[in-house]
C-alpha cells in the first residue's frame, strides 16, 4: 500500500474554539476515504487547512513523499489536490465549459506576451486546454450544458460540473465536501457511480459526507471526527460498531450520563 | 470586433458583415464629418477615442478582474507626466516618441503595481475608497513638487510638449499631399489615436479570451473558488493593475502630446468617475460596452454645451443653466435611469472566454 497523504498532529484552533486537535490520518493511493463526523466536528476545517485556505497551528501534512506548503492554495493544487466546496461555488457568469477552462489554469503556462502576440504556442495550449473541457464535461456527463451559464444550470449539474472543475487541474487527490448535500436518490446513486469511476481512474478519493449510504457503500476506510479529534479510524462496518462512534452520533456515554 | 459587430442594433445580427462594415466606415469617416461642424468637433472625437482608450483599460481592472478602482486617472497622469519631462523645454529633454511612448507605459505600470500591492486583500468598498485616495495622492503630488526642486511645475503646470513623431513625420503639422491638397493635423491625431484603439481593443479581446482572462473572471466571481483551482490571485491582481494601468499610461502620452500642455487639474477625482462612469454605462466587463460608453458620455456633455445654450436662450431669453451644471445633472439622471432600465448596461453582453474557432459544434446551443 503506497500511502499518498499524510497528516500528522494537525491542529487548528479559532480564538477560544479548538477546531481541531492533533489529527493525523494517511490516505491510502487509490482509495475512497470517508470523513464523517457530527455536524462541527471540524470536517470542513480540516479540508480548509488541508488545501492551504487555513494555515495550520501545529503539525504537517506530508503529500506524496514530502510536506505540503501551508497556507498557499495554489501551491498545493499544483501539487496535486484539489476540492469542492459543501455549499457549491462556480464561476456563476462563465458557461460550464469556460469553468472547466478555468480549472486548467494551473497546467497552463502561456505569459502576457504569448497571449499578446498570440503565438504558437499560445493557441495550441488553447485548443487542448477547450478540448481537455469538453472532455471532463462528458466525463461527468453534462456535456450538453456546455454553453449554459452555470448559474442557470441545476443543483445535480452544479455539483457535477463543480468536481469536473476540480478534475480539470489534474489533481491525485480529490477532496469532496458533502457531495450528496441536497441530492435525491436517484442523483445520489448516479454520483456514487460517478465517484467509483474517478478512483477507477486512479484518482484518490478524500469524501466529506453524511449521507451514511454513501458513505458505507463506497469508502474503504472511514475516520470519524468529533469535536475536532479523530476518535476512529476503520473499514465502514467496523466504524459503524464503534463505541466511541455510536456515543458521538447519538450521544451518551460521558455526555448523556 | 466580433463584440462591437454584434452590438449593432438590428443589423448587428442579421448582417454581421454589413455591420462590420459600418462599423469601418463610421469610424473613417467621422472626422471628416466633424469637420463640417467646425474644426472644435474633430477635436472632440480625438478627446473621444482617447477616452475610449482609458475605458477599455478600466475595463480590464474593473470588469475583467473586478476590483473597483476610483484612481484609475493617476496612470493617465503618470503617462501624460512622464511625455511632459521627457519631451518637453522644462527639462530640456526632447526624446523620440517611440522611446518615450513605452517609458510612459511602462513607468504607468509600475505605478499600478505600486497601488496594487497594499491593496491585495481589499475588496468592494475598502478597495475603492483606498484607490481613490492613490489617484489623489498622484495629483497633489503633481500640484505641490515644484518646491524645493521644481520638478512638475506645480499647478502651472508644464508647457511646450513636443508633439508626436513618427520617425520624422510630425503630426502636429498638416500633411502637405500635393500643392493644393493637406489634411488636417486634427485628421492625422484622429487616424493615429484610431490605430492605437484598435490596438489596445485587439490587446484587449486577446487577454479576455485567454488562461489570465478566464482566471480574472473567476477571481471577479468568487476567489475562495479561483484560488481552490490553483489560480494565484495575488499575481492575478498585481497583472491586472499592471496592464491596466499600462494603457492609462499610453492613453496619457498621447494626451500630452496631442494637448501640448498638462497640469494637475486634467487629473482630478471627477476624471477617474467619468472614466468609470463610461464603462458602467456601456456595460461592464464587455469590449463593445467601454467603446460605447466612453464615445457616448465623451461627445453627449459637447453637444448639450453646443445645444442648450442657444435653446435656453430662446426659450428664457437667457441662460439659467450652465451647461456645465446641466452636464452634471443630466449625467447623474442618466445614470440613475439606466440602473433602473438597464442595469448591467447600454450592452449588457456576455464576455466570452473562449475561442470560438475551438468551440465544438455539435455541443453548441
Amino acid at each position: 500500500m503506497i500511502i499518498l497523504m499524510e497528516a500528522r498532529n494537525v491542529g487548528k484552533r479559532f480564538g477560544g474554539l479548538q477546531a481541531l486537535t492533533d489529527v493525523s490520518l494517511t490516505i491510502r493511493k487509490g482509495e475512497v476515504y470517508g470523513l464523517i463526523g457530527p455536524n462541527g466536528a471540524g470536517k470542513t476545517t480540516f479540508f480548509n487547512v488541508l488545501t492551504g485556505s487555513y494555515t495550520p497551528d501545529g503539525g504537517e501534512f506530508v503529500f506524496n513523499g514530502s510536506e505540503l506548503p501551508s497556507g498557499k492554495p495554489h501551491k498545493i493544487v499544483g501539487r496535486g489536490i484539489a476540492r469542492t466546496f459543501q455549499n457549491i461555488r462556480l464561476f456563476r457568469d462563465l458557461t460550464a465549459l469556460e469553468n472547466v477552462m478555468a480549472g486548467h489554469h494551473i497546467r497552463t503556462k502561456a505569459g502576457v506576451w504569448g497571449i499578446l502576440t498570440q503565438n504558437r504556442f499560445t493557441r495550441e495550449e488553447e485548443r487542448l486546454t477547450t478540448d481537455r473541457a469538453y472532455e471532463m464535461l462528458k466525463y461527468v456527463g453534462i456535456e450538453r450544458f456546455a454553453h449554459t451559464v452555470s448559474k442557470n444550470l441545476s443543483y445535480g449539474d452544479q455539483r457535477r460540473l463543480e468536481i469536473a472543475r476540480a478534475l480539470a487541474t489534474e489533481p491525485q487527490l480529490l477532496a469532496l465536501d458533502e457531495p450528496a448535500a441536497g441530492m435525491n436518490a436517484t442523483e445520489t446513486a448516479q454520483l456514487k457511480v460517478l465517484i467509483e469511476q474517478i478512483r477507477h481512474d486512479g484518482v484518490t478519493v478524500m469524501l466529506i459526507e453524511h449521507d451514511v449510504k454513501l458513505v458505507m457503500g463506497l469508502c474503504d476506510r472511514v475516520a470519524v471526527l468529533d469535536f475536532g479529534r479523530k476518535i476512529a479510524e476503520d473499514v465502514p462496518a467496523e466504524v459503524q460498531r464503534n463505541e466511541a462512534v455510536i456515543n458521538a452520533y447519538l450521544g451518551g456515554g460521558k455526555h448523556a450520563a | 470586433m466580433n463584440e462591437l459587430v454584434s452590438a449593432v442594433p438590428w443589423l448587428g445580427k442579421r448582417n454581421p458583415m454589413a455591420a462590420r462594415w459600418l462599423i469601418i466606415i463610421i469610424a473613417i469617416a467621422a472626422p471628416i464629418i466633424a469637420m463640417q461642424f467646425g474644426r472644435s468637433w474633430v477635436r472632440i472625437l480625438d478627446f473621444a477615442l482617447l477616452y475610449m482608450m482609458l475605458a477599455l483599460g478600466l475595463n480590464l481592472v474593473v470588469g475583467f478582474a473586478g476590483l473597483l478602482d476610483l484612481g484609475y486617472i493617476a496612470f493617465y497622469a503618470v503617462g501624460a507626466y512622464t511625455f511632459a519631462f521627457l519631451a518637453s523645454p522644462h527639462f530640456d529633454m526632447h526624446l523620440p516618441f517611440w522611446i518615450v511612448l513605452p517609458l510612459g507605459a511602462a513607468f504607468a505600470g509600475m505605478a499600478g503595481i505600486m497601488l496594487g500591492f497594499p491593496v491585495l486583500r481589499l475588496r468592494g468598498d475598502y478597495l475603492a475608497i483606498v484607490t481613490l485616495g492613490f489617484g489623489e495622492i498622484i495629483r497633489i503630488f503633481m500640484n505641490n513638487l515644484n518646491y524645493p526642486i521644481n520638478i512638475t511645475n506645480g499647478p502651472q503646470g508644464i508647457n511646450g510638449l513636443d508633439s508626436i513623431n513618427l520617425f520624422g513625420w510630425d503630426l502636429a503639422r498638416n500633411l502637405q499631399v500635393t500643392e493644393d491638397i493637406s489634411i488636417h493635423s486634427l485628421y492625422l491625431y484622429y487616424y493615429f489615436f484610431l490605430a492605437c484603439v484598435v490596438g489596445s481593443i485587439i490587446f484587449v479581446q486577446r487577454l479576455q479570451i485567454s488562461r489570465v482572462g478566464r482566471a480574472w473572471a473567476a477571481m471577479r466571481d468568487d476567489e475562495l473558488a479561483a484560488k481552490a483551482i490553483g489560480i494565484n490571485t495575488r499575481n492575478m491582481k498585481l497583472l491586472a493593475f499592471s496592464l491596466g494601468a499600462t494603457f492609462g499610461g499610453v492613453a496619457g502620452c498621447l494626451f500630452g502630446a496631442f494637448q501640448g500642455f498638462v497640469s494637475p487639474e486634467s487629473f482630478s477625482l471627477m476624471e477617474s468617475i467619468a472614466v468609470l462612469t463610461m464603462v458602467v454605462f456601456g456595460g461592464m466587463g464587455n469590449i463593445a460596452g467601454a467603446i460605447v460608453g466612453a464615445f457616448t458620455l465623451a461627445l453627449l456633455p459637447e453637444i448639450l454645451r453646443d445645444v442648450a445654450v442657444p435653446l435656453q436662450q430662446t426659450l428664457f431669453g437667457h441662460v439659467l443653466l450652465d451647461p456645465e451644471v446641466l452636464r452634471m445633472l443630466l449625467l447623474s439622471l442618466a445614470m440613475i435611469l439606466m440602473m433602473l432600465l438597464r442595469p448591467s448596461g447600454l450592452i449588457p453582453a456576455r464576455a466570452r472566454y473562449a475561442h470560438p474557432e475551438n468551440l465544438h459544434r455539435s455541443a453548441a446551443e
